[in-house]
């Protein structure tokens, strides 16, 4: 899969579930995977370019998630 | 600046012979602004016996999701010095060895940045650097970076390892903790800063037995040194020890853990066999006796302090293994051990919490260790046989 079109997944997936149930990486990582038979590697390098760019964040509640950063 | 907060109870704190945090706050109040708000909020804490920081939210700076703990006060009107007090922790050397210039240069991006309040180190081994603005962590991560400084881990990441000076200042290290300690840290960049287990994952090396960075009950891998093979003995400064008045059977061969010495006044005997290598006789008489030639290392696993559940000691997962470079034995079992934890730890459950869950035969099989009696952690908990389904012949 194109990496590009992998990021719009994950991001998608972020997205759908703010506000709902926080991911961490890894559960990004196995559903992501399953649901469209990449590599977890793959989508770690996708993950990763999307926080790198700051599309993506981390953040901190009791353990390590991933989340859109909030609207300025 | 005169003290902005008059702080009573603090003051308290000032008198006695042991050296004072107060104190050394008001001293950062005279050139900080976070100094000062945070004295008036730790003396609103003091009085009304409830802590005023919020935790958690926005960590770390682009990219990374560690290195940076989020602190908000609840009562920023108040202290508005305060009113974001994140702590940023900065990747020690291996040893927490350091030039004078290195120390100079943290304290003065410290001074530009932050609290001007440090703590060295924190418990897991960090330079922790106290009190700063979210505004300010992009620049005080720029600066720190362009110096060859890198930030630590922090939430569900590998957290900075540590050790102890080992073979640096240390004869008895039976491996070189500060290289492995370098190593670690370099293998697993990934996994330090960018949070993806199911909770914090600690490293810490120990030269040996002796445990100077008690890596056994802080770890959740502790890696001791230790020796096969036996212990030299040198009787002729054995009977010297005991010429300059050392009761060698009362502080040596009665405090031996395994009552595996024995002393006729003349010469001492060590059934090496039952020997486990604790280092109190040879901590005890360091020119008389010496670990064996064969060194290596202990692997245990598990420890943390109470938190979900009781606090757990590491025990033994791998009783030998030599630890040479590039340690990719030792790697791969990492792997393999952080595949179990992904595959099967719930959200904030350590590894050792986990096992405890599961049962170690679980966790033995799925990755691929042999059982050893070195391995049962306390006598009558393990004294069944397990088989699974398919080694029963039908
Ligand atoms: C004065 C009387 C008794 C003495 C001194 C005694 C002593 C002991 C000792 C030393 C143990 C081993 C504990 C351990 O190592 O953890 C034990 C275990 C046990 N005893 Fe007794 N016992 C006595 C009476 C009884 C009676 C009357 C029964 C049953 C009717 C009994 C049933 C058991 C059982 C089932 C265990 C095994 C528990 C386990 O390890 O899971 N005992 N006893
Ligand atoms: C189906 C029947 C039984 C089962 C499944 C059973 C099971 C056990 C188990 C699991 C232990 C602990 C062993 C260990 O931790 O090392 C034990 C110990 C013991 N059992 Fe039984 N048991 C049975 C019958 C009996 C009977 C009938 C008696 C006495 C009349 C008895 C007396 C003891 C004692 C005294 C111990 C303690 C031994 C020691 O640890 O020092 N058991 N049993
Ligand atoms: S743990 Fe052992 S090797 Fe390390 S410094 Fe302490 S005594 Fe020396
Ligand atoms: S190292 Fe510990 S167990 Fe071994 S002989 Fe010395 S005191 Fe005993």
């Amino acid at each position: 899969m194109e990496k590009e079109e992998l990021k719009k997944i994950i991001y998608e997936l972020v997205e759908k579930s703010m506000g709902k149930k926080k991911l961490k990486q890894s559960d990004i990582l196995k559903k992501v995977s399953k649901d469209h038979g990449v590599d977890k590697q793959e989508v770690k390098a996708a993950l990763r370019e999307l926080l790198d760019s700051g599309q993506l964040i981390f953040t901190y509640f009791g353990g390590s998630y991933v989340e859109i950063p909030p609207k300025e | 600046m005169s003290q902005k907060h008059e702080t009573p109870l603090l003051d308290e704190l000032e008198k006695g012979a042991f050296p004072s945090f107060v104190k050394e706050i008001k001293r950062a109040a005279e050139h900080s602004e976070y100094a000062q708000d945070l004295l008036g909020q730790l003396e609103l804490s003091y009085k009304e016996k409830v802590t005023h920081w919020k935790h958690g939210g926005i960590v770390g700076v682009r990219g990374y999701g560690a290195g940076v703990i989020g602190r908000y006060s609840d009562v920023p009107d108040k202290f508005p010095g305060v009113a974001h007090f994140h702590t940023v922790r900065v990747n020690q050397p291996a040893g927490f060895f350091y030039t004078t210039d290195a120390l100079r240069e943290i304290c003065d991006i410290w001074d530009k940045y932050g609290s001007r309040l440090t703590n060295m180190h924190g418990s897991t081994g960090d330079i922790i650097l106290l009190g700063t603005k979210t505004e300010n962590l992009e620049p005080v991560f720029a600066e720190l970076s362009s110096r060859g400084w890198d930030l630590g881990g922090s939430g569900s990441a590998v957290r900075t390892p540590s050790c102890c000076v080992g073979p640096a200042r240390c004869e008895w290290s039976c491996y070189d903790t500060l290289e492995l300690t370098y190593q670690i840290t370099q293998r697993f960049q990934d996994e330090l800063h960018r949070p993806m287990f199911p909770y914090k994952f600690k490293f810490k090396m120990a030269g040996c037995a002796v445990d100077c960075i008690a890596s056994i009950a802080r770890a959740d891998m502790s890696i001791i040194g230790t020796w096969k093979g036996n212990i030299q003995i040198d009787q002729e400064e054995v009977r010297n020890y005991a010429k300059n008045g050392m009761d060698i059977q009362a502080e040596i061969v009665d405090m031996c853990p395994t009552g595996c010495m024995s002393w006729d006044g003349n010469e001492l005997k060590i059934n090496d066999e039952d020997c486990n290598r604790c280092m109190h006789c040879i901590a005890k008489m360091t020119k008389a006796l010496r670990q064996g030639e064969e060194k290596g290392a202990t692997i245990l696993l598990g420890s943390k302090a109470p938190i979900v559940t009781g606090a757990l000691m590491s025990w033994v997962i791998v009783p030998f293994i030599k630890l040479e470079p590039p340690y990719e034995e030792l790697f791969d079992l990492v792997e393999r051990i952080w595949e179990f934890w992904d595959e099967h730890g719930k959200n904030r459950e350590r590894v050792g919490e986990l096992i405890e869950r599961m049962g170690f035969p679980v966790f033995l099989k799925e990755t691929g260790l042999e059982p050893h009696p070195a391995m049962v952690k306390e006598p009558r908990r393990d004294p069944f046989f397990f088989w699974s389904e398919e080694d029963i012949e039908k």
